[in-house]
């Protein structure tokens, strides 16, 4: 079995799934996704950060890594990062996929989900621990250059910002091009970006951004 | 530490957590783990995260219980809406038919207005007529809408009893109750006369006999029932109304056996008029 680990850790790597070589996580299922022994798969087609992930835009996922993950849904995504990284909290705001979230969540002591407004950290700062190491962020709501400066807060200075900038989330009319220029400048106030990739076909009109805070 | 969830916490209290966890607040954050430590509020980080855990989860859970609540009440609001805008199409219509002098024509005032629309207006009055006449038709539309979504949402805040009563019966009765929660609480009896309270009333003033059902009157085991069994058929149902109600509020899983149980109660009461026989139920 061909098992090659990514960026050194432990509870990532690269499988075979029906003879393809696949990202995959260890863990308990989640939402029926196919599974190898104690390996599931972590489909980039389904997860802009796994996606991203597979491009080299890696935000450092490690196994002490702390994570704030904004935009959780269901945990589709949120999970597997749970598996790889240490504490994870999982910041969504609509409570129809909150359920799927919390049982996510009960298979995984070191994932904490949260019922907040990610344009609100002031709700979750009491919560949330200081200088985490990975801030991701998939919300898919208009203004998500702002959501992202407004949780630097909780980023260490030496970690990392993984967006998910979806396009026609800001304006459905521009050309994709355009609105990731504007985000990427309102970013640049706080935020160093260190790489940029389309995720197209998986993910139409989505950038993936990778970020680090400036000090 | 102001505004950190664990700040005021009775460490024995697990709800007294969650609700630390929904109300926090404050600008920025902090080393948690580190501070409840160094506090003695937790022994270690990893007893920290224990109980982050439990709280955060909790507290989610809740949230989710919650919203599922209010579920139940937005589908009686839209069952009532959809009573609303019936009530009030009709109103229009019946003056759309008079004013049409079309008040005998088959399919009552509702037709008369799809036809009214169509008309040619030859002045200023007769565009009134047909302006009134669309506005009738756009809410018999609304009417046809709210019960489309009151078909599509029944079953997912109250699975059993719309499989028992159909899911707009299902509807009007949580809203004759108020709520799920209410609807549960009901004993059989007054299930089966939700929606006849002025007979009830006039009942118990020893001015009428006793109603034998209320709105389930327009479930077809009700009303397909021999009169002489319609009120063992309307007591069998809303037996088995009130018992999906209580599974719906408190469990939620689909219980098909409840379904079976009513068909072969019905089958049974109807058999007896067959037989020619009436007895009480006892
Ligand atoms: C594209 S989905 C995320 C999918 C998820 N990241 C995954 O891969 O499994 C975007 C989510 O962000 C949530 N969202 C949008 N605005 C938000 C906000 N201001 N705060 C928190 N969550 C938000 C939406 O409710 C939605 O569930």
């Amino acid at each position: 079995m061909t098992e090659s680990v990514v960026d050194g850790v432990d509870g990532l790597a690269y499988r075979e799934f029906d003879g393809e070589r696949r990202l995959a996580t260890r863990g308990s299922p989640v939402y029926g996704e196919p599974t190898d022994g104690v390996w599931r798969l972590w489909d980039a087609r389904r997860s802009k950060l796994a996606a991203a992930v597979e491009r080299g835009l890696g935000p450092g996922l490690t196994a002490d890594a702390g994570v704030l993950y904004l935009g959780a849904a269901a945990g589709t995504t949120v999970s597997h990062v749970a598996d790889v990284a240490g504490p994870t909290y999982a910041v969504e705001f609509a409570p129809g996929p909150l359920g799927d979230l919390v049982a996510a969540a009960e298979e995984r002591p070191r994932l904490f989900p949260l019922l907040k407004d990610a344009r609100r950290p002031a709700t979750y700062a009491g919560i949330v621990e200081a200088e985490v190491d990975v801030l991701v962020q998939d919300v898919a709501t208009r203004g998500q250059a702002d959501v992202a400066l407004r949780n630097r807060r909780f980023l260490a200075d030496d970690g990392r910002l993984l967006l998910a900038l979806k396009a026609r989330s800001e304006d459905v009319t521009r050309e994709p091009a355009a609105v990731f220029e504007d985000a990427l400048e309102r970013l640049s106030s706080d935020y160093e970006v260190l790489a940029t990739e389309r995720l197209d076909p998986l993910h139409a009109d989505h950038l993936a951004v990778l970020a680090r805070p400036r000090e | 530490m102001e505004g950190a969830w664990f700040a005021e916490l009775d460490p024995a209290d697990p709800e007294a957590a969650a609700s630390a966890v929904r109300e926090s607040r404050r600008d920025g954050p902090a080393d948690w783990p580190g501070l409840a430590v160094e506090r003695g509020v937790v022994a270690d980080r990893e007893a920290y995260y224990d109980a982050l855990h439990a709280a955060t989860t909790a507290a989610a859970r809740a949230a989710v219980a919650e919203h599922e609540r209010a579920d139940d009440r937005r589908l009686v609001e839209a069952v009532r809406a959809l009573d609303d805008t019936e009530r009030v199409a009709n109103e229009l219509a019946e003056r759309v038919a008079e004013w049409a002098g079309d008040t005998a024509s088959d399919g009552g005032a509702e037709a008369v207005v799809r036809t009214v629309v169509d008309r040619e207006s030859e002045d200023e009055l007769d565009r009134r007529l047909v302006g009134l006449a669309e506005r009738a038709a756009g809410l018999y539309a609304e009417r046809d809408e709210l019960r489309a979504t009151v078909e599509r949402v029944a079953p997912t805040v109250a699975p059993n009893l719309a499989a028992l009563a159909g899911p707009v019966l299902a509807a009007r009765l949580t809203a004759l109750a108020g709520d799920l929660e209410s609807l549960a609480r009901m004993p059989a009896g007054t299930v089966q006369v939700l929606g006849a309270e002025n007979a009830l009333f006039a009942h118990l003033r020893g001015h009428a006999p006793s109603p034998k059902h209320g709105v389930i009157y327009t479930h077809e085991y009700v009303r397909g029932t021999d009169p002489e069994e319609r009120g063992s058929a309307a007591r069998a149902l809303a037996g088995k109304l009130a018992i999906a109600a209580r599974i719906d509020h408190y469990a939620g899983d689909r219980r098909p056996e409840l379904e079976r149980d009513l068909d072969e109660r019905i089958a049974r009461v109807r058999e007896r008029t067959a037989d020619g026989e009436t007895e009480e139920e006892p």
